[in-house]
This record gives structure tokens, sequence and C-alpha cells, in this order.
């Protein structure tokens, strides 16, 4: 498998292949010797060169996170053969986009109606999690299409909360 | 609590309110009842709900743990009315030490050293002007039934007293139903120091050592530790024996701890008594032997004290940490969520009392205390040490935590050196970030790939992750994931 990972930012070219004992690997062109074992879900053991390392990962609304340790890396992920075919459509802004909760919580305002106009990263909503409100902002500019979660509506993270056209 | 039952073969019931009913108490008590939705005035605080299940279930006794209920004397008076043993002083000394102002009164004839100041409260500016150009500025006011910081206000010159006055009653009228507000001079970056005590129903009160609880955030303590860095054994002694009188003076029984503001010549005075359980007992608990909740159930029984004060002794040095649900990111707003993933710590020296488990959704309506982390070690430095390791033990993943925030203060020079005072947290986070080591990215890069191959699974739909085919859903922060891999590979 290929792979481009983009680890805070930077991207890597990853080569990993299972080999008889172990993995292949190589990173930006380079081969490197580990071993990696899955001990629980989103947690591996690593051992890179006699190094020893856990390595935990974690979703939040919108990323990926990867812990090494006790420090936090931001990392994407991509197989660039997969992503050929879904090219064009997907990625322009234009057709629906949903607002999604990015924590549970209260709405507590609804700042723009449905059918209203809006600008990119004006505030459309504002959700209430523990006494801190949060404004939720449009991702483009456009028109308001459906207010799906009304004021005083509870809200899990990653519930749809609106859609903008 | 329901350790502390189960360890003394008593049946323990919880109450439970709507957001709660997955909590861990009600998983682990023997009993549980609903008692309303998630606003705690229609349940944990409603005396008629509570006093109910007690009826219903046959408690003998109720322990209001240290939260809601367990300062509130007109509760114990209920309980006490209705039948069952309050776990806890007496209502009459609970309503004493609720108001500050009536506590200094009692506290003054029984010759506690207190903060020079007023004990009534202020009738008028006047009045003000008058105390407060005589104990010198800067001067504290402070809401007679106060507590977080609520109704208190600094003021460090005579121009700005008048309208911190009202600002300081407008606010204490807000927060608690009363005006009332006393001044006290200002200590500057004191220390707060508390003491534990307890006292059975037969007139035998001891002290049990000191906490240091000087790391506060917003009036909020974050880490305790006892013994205190800078109390030896004849200022022990001394704060104990004081501690003692005023638990006397209010004939105080069960566990209560009395705080005292320490300035820095170690002159210690008597701030308030709190008549609970604390949540920082355990570090009490490490270094004195004790089990606090034990004690407060036999003494609730009626039982004498199984000790005097002259078998009291200290041993060790202990460390609690409180690990909230809070985002270090973003000025440690609370961050409450579902938790995907629970590492814990565990082996020598390491105590965690902890309220949360894997799959648990910590509720938006309540404080947002997760758990107690506690390292116990010979010495403070290994006390420090361990509580170090263990914090990198601990990982919480899908919601945020204050962990990183005490991996911080531990590797302090100021805190390492004990010099800490109610100013310090508020200074270190102002001071740059100790810079860390981000060596392992090209790990992180070989993880990520791993991840996709052994544990696909978990991956989000959203991350532009392998599995997703078709069309994308139309989700924003979808689509911006797939306008970042376009990138990526136009790039490349």
């Amino acid at each position: 498998m290929v792979y481009d990972v983009a680890i805070d930012g930077k991207r890597y070219r990853l080569e990993l292949e299972r080999a008889e004992a172990g993995w292949r690997c190589r990173l930006n062109g380079r081969d490197i010797q580990m071993d990696a074992v899955l001990a629980r879900r989103d947690v591996l053991s690593v051992l890179i060169g006699g190094k020893a390392y856990e390595i935990k990962r974690e979703h939040t609304a919108t990323d990926m996170h990867l812990w090494v340790g006790s420090v936090r890396y931001l990392a994407e992920l991509h197989d660039p053969r997969s992503l050929r075919g879904r090219r064009g459509g997907a990625t322009d802004e234009k057709g629906p986009r949903k607002l999604l909760a990015p924590m549970p919580g209260k709405v507590v305002r609804v700042l723009i109606g449905e059918g209203q106009p809006v600008e990119a990263g004006q505030s459309i909503l504002v959700v209430e999690a523990m006494k801190m409100q949060n404004e939720i902002k449009s991702p483009k500019k456009g028109t308001v299409q459906k207010i799906v979660a009304a004021e005083g509506a509870n809200v899990n993270a990653g519930d749809v909360l609106a859609i903008v056209e | 609590m329901i350790r502390a039952c189960r360890e003394l073969g008593i049946t323990s019931v919880a109450v439970y309110s709507d957001v709660d009913r997955a909590s861990l108490h009600v998983r682990k008590a023997d009993e549980a009842y609903h008692i309303g939705p998630a606003a705690a005035a229609e349940s944990y605080l409603s005396f008629g709900k509570i006093l109910d299940v007690a009826k219903r279930s046959g408690a003998d006794a109720i322990h209001p743990g240290y939260g809601f209920l367990s300062e509130n004397a007109k509760f114990a008076q209920a309980c006490g009315d209705a039948g069952v043993k309050f776990i806890g002083p007496s209502p009459a000394s609970m309503e004493m030490m609720g108001s500050k102002t009536r506590a200094r009164q009692q506290m003054e004839k029984a010759g506690v050293p207190f903060v020079p100041g007023t004990s009534r409260a202020l009738d008028s500016a006047e009045e003000a002007e008058h105390v407060a150009a005589k104990i010198g500025y800067p001067v504290m006011l402070k809401a007679a039934a106060g507590g977080g910081g609520k109704g208190m206000r600094l003021v460090h010159t005579s121009g700005e007293l008048t309208s911190a006055l009202q600002s300081a009653q407008s606010e204490a009228e807000r927060a608690f139903g009363d005006r009332e507000v006393y001044i006290e001079k200002a200590i500057v970056n004191p220390r707060h120091i508390e003491m534990q005590i307890l006292a059975d129903e037969h007139g035998n009160t001891v002290y049990l050592g000191e906490r240091e609880c000087s790391i506060q955030r917003r009036h909020q303590k974050v880490l305790e530790e006892s013994p205190s860095p800078i109390v030896d054994p004849d200022m022990r002694r001394r704060m104990g024996e004081v501690a003692v009188r005023v638990a006397k003076a209010a004939k105080y029984t069960n566990a209560g701890t009395v705080e005292f503001l320490v300035d820095q010549g170690k002159n210690f005075y008597f701030l308030e008594m709190n008549t609970r359980l604390q949540v920082e007992h355990p570090v009490t608990e490490l270094i004195t032997g004790l089990d606090l909740v034990h004690l407060q159930i036999r003494i609730a029984a009626g039982e004498k004290l199984p000790f005097t004060q002259e078998d009291f002794r200290i041993r060790g040095h202990a460390i609690e940490c409180r690990i909230y649900a809070e985002d270090p990111d973003n000025n440690y707003f609370p961050s409450p969520g579902k938790i995907a993933l629970l590492l814990s710590p565990s082996g020598p020296g390491i105590r965690r009392d902890s309220g949360m488990y894997e799959g648990w959704t910590v509720p938006i309506d309540y404080d947002p205390l997760l758990a107690k982390l506690i390292g116990y070690g010979t010495d403070r430095t290994q006390a420090i040490s361990r509580l170090t390791r263990a914090l990198h033990e601990y990982f919480v993943g899908g919601i945020k935590t204050n962990i990183s925030l005490f991996r911080r203060i531990l590797i302090d020079a100021d805190f390492r050196a004990g010099k800490v005072d109610t100013g310090y947290l508020d200074r270190l986070l102002k001071s740059e970030p100790p810079h860390i080591r981000r060596e392992d990215a090209e790990v992180a890069a070989i993880a990520a790939g791993i991840f996709a191959i052994l544990d696909p699974e978990s991956a989000v739909a959203g991350n532009g992750s392998l599995s997703t085919t078709g069309s994308t859903p139309a989700n924003g922060i979808a689509a911006s994931s797939w306008k970042r891999a376009a990138r990526v590979e136009g790039l490349g």
C-alpha cells in the first residue's frame, strides 16, 4: 500500500507491505526496520530500530490525532490511488453543506433563519456546552436551506445542525 | 462512598438524574433510584425527592458527598426531621460556619487568629472607607454567604472602594440571595493551607495534618498535597490546635476542614471552615493511613474515635491532581463528550479515584471533574516522580482534559522548590510553555498507515478515509478534507 500522510501539515510518502516476519516499510523512499502490533482498538505498539513507542489514535469531529507517548500530532492519511476516481464534484464548493455539532450541547440561539443569505464564516447557530457558548459558522457563502436543530434542542457531537445551500 | 459502604458491609443506595443513568455511581451501587431531570434544582438539590428515596429504600443515613447539598444546613435539618442520620456535622454547626461573618464572630471569641477586618456586614460606603483606612490597602471585599470567588473584590485604593462595594453586594445578592459583604485586609499572594479535623459525638476532636491547596485557578483548587512544603512539625501543631479550637467552638462533629491563609512570614489566619469531606481528602488518607469515609460513617453511627491526637503520625508525601474535562488549548473551558479511549495508570504509589469509563459520555450539566489521580511516595520528590510517570500513562481520548497541565506543573522549578501561592498557576499559565520536542513525526506517519491496515474500523468517514466510495456526503467537514486530499494529490 502507498499512502500520502501529512503529520502536522508535513507530507510523507509511506509504503507499507506485510512481509513474512513483520512489515516492509519505506518512508519518503527510505527503508525502515520496524514492527507493529495492534494492542487494542486505537492503540499501537511500534518498534523502530529497538525503540518502543505506544501510539494512540483519537478522532475529533474534524480531525485525526495520533499521540506518540504524550505528544499529539495532527494526522491526515490518503490513499492516492483511491482518490483518483473521486476527484471532481466532491471537491467543489457547490451543493448543500451540512453544519455539524463539534461537541455535545444545547442549541441556545439560531442567528440566521431558513432562507436567509449567509457569508462564509458567518455564525449561524450558538451551541452551549457546560456554560460555554460556541458559535457555529457557515463553511460557505450561500443560503441557509434548513435549520435542523431548533433553539433549545440538545445535540450530540456530529449531529447535523443546519444545511447551507 | 459506595466503596466504603461495601467494605463496611453496608448496603448503598444511589440517586441519579436523567443524564446520570449511565454514571459509574449508579452502576456500582447496591440500589439506585431516579430523582428527576438534569437540572440540579429539580433532582440533586431537591430535599423532598432525596428524602423520599431514603424512605422508600429504608436508608438509615445519607452521605451528602462533597457537592450539591453537602454544606446545606437546612438539608441536614430535614434529614434529622425525617429520622435519617445526616453523615456530617449538626445543622447548627453548619449554619454557624455557613455565614462567614457569623463564623468570624464566634471564632473571635474563641481566640482564633484572623486577617484584620470586620466580622460584620458593612452598612455603608463610609464605614468601608473607615475600616479600609484603618487596616490599610489593599483590602478584599467578600460576600458573607460566599464561595467560589463570587461577590469578591480586591480593592487597591480608596477611589475604587465605593463602586467595588456596590458590585460585590449586587453580585452576592444574585449568587446567594444575600447582599451582606464584609471587608478584610488583602494578603498579597497568600498560601492556602487547610487542616483536616475529625470529631466524634463524645467530645473528642483531633487534627490530621494540613493540605497545601495554593495551586488554584478561578478560586478552584487544581492540585493539593500533604504535607505542605513549608509547614514544619511545630507549625503543624499550632495550626492543628487552632483548627481543633475552631471545631470545638462550633460544637463540630464528623469530618471537617479548617482553611487558613498563610502569609509570606508563615503567619496563618482563619479563613473559613468547610463542613464536609473535601475533594482532596485522599492525600490526608495516604499520609495518615486512615480511611476518612469509614471514619465518617463510624462517627455517625455513634462510635468513639479509635485513636487520639497522640497517635497521630504522618508518613510520606501525597499529591493529588484533579483531572477535569477541560480544553487546555481553549483557556481550560469545559470539554464534555464521549470518552472514546481510556488508558489508566496504576503501579506503585498511585491511587486513582475516578468516575469515568470508556464509552461514558461526560454530561454537560455538572462540574467536569472526571477523576483524582494521587501520587504517594516516601518523600515529596518520589511522590512527584511517581505522579509524573503515571500522568504519562494516563490517556483519555475523545474529550479534552487538563492532564497536560499537571505535567507542566510537576516539572516547573518553582513547584519543585515548593514555592507556590494562590497566584502561582496564573503566573505559570502566562509564562512561556516548556518546549515539547516533536521529534516523532515520522513515527506518527508510519503509525497512521499501520492503523489504516490493522484497525480500519474506527476510521472516521469524514476524514477522507480509505473505505469511502461513491459520492461524498454533503458534509462541510468531509468536503474540506476532500479538498485537502485533492491538493495533496495535485502537488504530488
